[in-house]
């Protein structure tokens, strides 16, 4: 469980990314080594604006060739239909068996809304305030059936109890959905929202949505205030900051161990990029860094990007991983079977049941 | 444009073209069995994985799932007799090409309820992790019942519903022609009434170039649509004689489309019961009936036709002298087929001349089972279909989740084989080479 200063259970999630790759295989292979080293999720990054498949779609074969390592594609919000979006998050949670998550972002260029025509370009604040209306209408939508609306009861003749199943009624200034959703509630209740909390706006969203929230920073000091803040706007949102985890989230260039006498990366600490924080060096250090960010209570994990696919994750589930598990901070198998269950947080609860169930 | 060997065989032999196979998902209305003690989940991915796996080893063509966007209501009311709820087509899909090589993979997505970029794409995807086995069953929809879950909310006219359709599948085959065959990325722009859209395709050129198109509409404007646009007809003609006429009217649209009649495969939708004699298969044929019109099913059946709450009545008691109110309404997002008063007139007719009661009426009325005999019966029945220009192949439709095909493929599928009328192994890897379709020619 994690605490308020930081040092409960170890959270490790890594990115699949690669460039031009379009067939399942490498995106198979490295799901189940991620899963070998007893990850809590592999993500994959998606956006219409530079080549690559659908996300979600690459997860969703992965799933069945996968047991127990969490599945987080990216998908967008801005030009696509909410009602689509949760169904197919759901969906992801069904064929993955509690194994689902959502990293949700918006499409902020002129150029992505060219390729729709149906709306123009707008600013960052207004999109993730939609973005944050999304979110809330898919748990609407998930919870729109509660886990025991299907009866089955013979004698009446009645595959559903309809009192179980919900109008969501979701009214915004972007869109309305009516609901219920087309599919039951999913097996974790809500798969798992997953929101980089870096940018104010995104970190408006998060505090309030977010399950994980990611934070892109070299530095211990900036994601310790970036998890406090968090925890604080949840907390103001009626949450239980306990229920948001918080991880720093690093591009890991794991390269031979020369890399490590580089200055600036004497401690083995991360240095800032044009394209986001840079950790440089070898497996053993990075362990070092996790152990010591983790041990100062500034993140409650890291989703790891690495720079070149196959080797760094190699080097991570090979070098890095097992040290951690070595000096007992980190799993060695999954003790649970959901994304949930790694990441220590509960199944939620129905809205609409805890409202008393009408419809 | 290639031909593949197996056609240019055919072209040279006298042999009958071979059938082709598909697997409908079974779906949610009520020609689905859930009361049946043997009734699997209709949500879980292994009942999935067990029909996928069951069309598989049967050698199928494909594998096909319907789509639903809104739950269904009756009397202003969620429909409760039926199955209902299922997970979002597209994924499953991808999720079963893990568990399946050859079986083609067709999805139904709406294209009033969707933009080209997006859904090209997620086809294409499907096509490349699947190596080439994807399909995308087109259906239209302009009810503003099913448009409330929907940012554009839903008010295309009728008319609109084709030409928007039309569109949509000329824009994504620029798309999946965006890409050259070596794997170069050009820009696109699409200037047309329905979409308006520029930029560059983020996929590659997929397996199959352009995934298999179906379309199941009946009407005139869906069968010229088919004629112009599809790969796949999915029709529910069942009988011989209506199917042979569908398939000339089809076929016959093909040519003034610059199309041969091979280039358009129709495929009914079918059930199947199987019995070790003619007597027990009629007799299941007939359990099976009375499985899918329980008496709660017959009521709202008969509402459904009358347009007047029936609840009063006695389901094993006589019809309604009332006479029927037109009532679109009442029901909301289902196909509704006829002429209500016609409809309850030859109802009444038939229940007075036989002595029905409500249940039996709709029994007696309403879908039957389209094959009914030993598995030898069948087989022979299927074949003439095939030879009688009714069909070139048959989307089977299962009562039963997950195993309602199992008995088709241990039983019929060998005999088909047999008698030299279905495949005894898969020739291609991808769907198109199972349909015997060309690969499309790539426009640059």
């Amino acid at each position: 469980m994690t605490s308020s200063h930081g040092r409960g259970r170890l959270h490790l999630a890594a990115a699949l990314d690669r460039p031009s790759a379009y067939d399942a295989g490498s995106y198979v292979d490295a799901a189940r080594l991620a899963e070998r080293a007893a990850l809590d999720f592999v993500t994959l990054g998606d956006g219409f604006a530079r080549p690559g498949p659908d996300a979600l779609a690459v997860l969703a074969r992965v799933a069945p060739a996968t047991y127990r390592v969490g599945l987080v594609p990216t998908v967008t919000v801005t030009h696509t239909e909410p009602f689509h979006v949760q169904a197919a998050v759901a969906t992801l949670d069904w064929v993955g068996r509690g194994r689902a998550g959502w990293r949700i972002e918006v499409s902020t260029t002129e150029g992505e809304a060219r390729l729709f025509g149906r709306r123009h370009a707008a600013p960052a604040d207004a999109l993730w305030q939609e973005a944050g209306e999304v979110a809330d209408v898919a748990a609407r939508l998930w919870d729109s059936w509660e886990d025991d609306a299907e009866i089955r009861d013979v004698a009446t003749g009645r595959f559903v109890d309809r009192d179980k199943l919900h109008y969501v009624d979701f009214t915004g200034p972007h869109f309305s959905v009516k609901g219920p959703s087309i599919v039951p509630r999913p097996p974790q209740g809500h798969p798992v929202r997953v929101v980089d909390a870096t940018e104010g706006p995104a970190r408006a969203v998060a505090a309030r949505y977010a399950d994980v929230a990611l934070v892109r920073t070299a530095h211990p000091a900036e994601a310790a205030a970036a998890r406090a803040e968090l925890r604080a706007a949840a907390a103001a949102h009626g949450r239980d900051p306990d229920d948001l985890r918080v991880l720093a989230a690093l591009e890991v260039d794991l390269a031979d161990g020369e890399y490590a006498a580089d200055p600036g990366h004497g401690g083995g600490g991360p240095r800032p990029t044009p394209r986001g924080p840079l950790y440089r060096g070898g497996p053993v250090d990075l362990a070092e860094l996790i152990a010591a960010w983790h041990r100062e209570g500034a993140v409650d994990g890291f989703h790891l990007t690495p720079a070149e696919p196959r080797r760094d994750l190699e080097r991570l589930v090979n070098g890095t991983v097992p040290l951690l598990q070595h000096r007992g901070l980190f799993r060695t198998f999954y003790p649970g079977s959901t994304l949930r269950d790694h990441l220590g947080l509960t199944r939620p609860a129905n809205q609409y049941a805890v409202a008393g169930g009408t419809s | 444009m290639t031909v593949h060997g197996n056609r240019t065989a055919r072209a040279n032999t006298t042999a009958r073209r071979g059938m082709h196979l598909a697997a409908h998902f079974p779906g949610v209305n009520n020609t689905t069995v859930w009361a049946d003690p043997r009734s699997g989940s209709q949500i879980e991915f292994a009942s999935f994985e067990h029909l996928a796996r069951t069309a598989e080893r049967g050698l199928f063509d494909f594998f096909f799932l319907a789509e639903g966007l809104r739950l269904r209501e009756h009397k202003g009311r969620i429909h409760d007799l039926d199955v209902v709820g299922r997970p979002e087509s597209l994924t499953v899909l991808n999720a079963l090409a893990a568990v399946t090589e050859h079986l083609g993979l067709a999805a139904t997505v709406n294209a009033t309820f969707n933009e080209p970029y997006e859904l090209a794409r997620r086809f294409a995807t499907l096509d490349h992790l699947s190596g080439g086995r994807a399909a995308w069953n087109v259906v239209t929809s302009s009810d503003a019942f099913t448009g409330e879950n929907f940012r554009r909310g839903g008010f295309l006219d009728r008319s609109e519903r084709y030409t928007r359709a039309a569109e949509f599948v000329a824009t994504a085959r620029e798309l999946w022609d965006s890409w050259t065959p070596d794997g170069t990325p050009r820009p696109f722009a699409h200037h047309g009434r329905h979409f308006d859209i520029a930029g560059e395709f983020t996929v590659p050129r997929s397996p199959q170039g352009h995934p298999v198109v179906i379309q199941a509409g009946d009407s005139d404007e869906g069968r010229e649509f088919a004629a112009s646009s599809a790969d796949v007809i999915f029709t529910r003609h069942g009988t011989l004689e209506a199917g042979r006429a569908f398939y000339a009217d089809v076929k016959r649209r093909l040519a003034k489309h610059g199309r041969s009649p091979d280039d358009l495969k129709i495929m009914p939708g079918v059930t199947v019961v199987l019995g070790d004699t003619p007597a027990e298969a009629r007799e299941r044929a007939e359990e099976i009936r009375w499985q899918q019109v329980s008496p709660q099913t017959a009521l709202l059946t008969l509402e459904q036709v009358w347009g007047v709450d029936l609840s009063a009545y006695d389901p094993d008691g006589p019809l309604p002298d009332i006479d029927p109110v037109a009532d679109p309404q009442l029901s909301q997002g289902r196909t509704r087929h006829g002429d209500s008063v016609a409809v309850a007139e030859k109802w009444r007719a038939l229940a007075q001349e036989r002595g029905l009661s409500i249940r039996q009426t709709v029994i007696e009325a309403s879908a039957r089972q389209s094959f009914v005999g030993t598995a030898e019966e069948v087989a022979a029945e299927l074949e003439a279909f095939v030879a009688e220009d009714a069909a070139d192949g048959f989307i089977l439709v299962p009562h039963l989740t997950p195993g309602g095909l199992d008995e088709f493929v241990d039983r019929v599928v060998p005999l088909l084989q047999e008698r030299g009328a279905f495949r005894t192994a898969y020739e291609g890897a991808t769907l198109r080479s199972h349909l015997g379709l060309a690969d499309p020619v790539w426009k640059g």
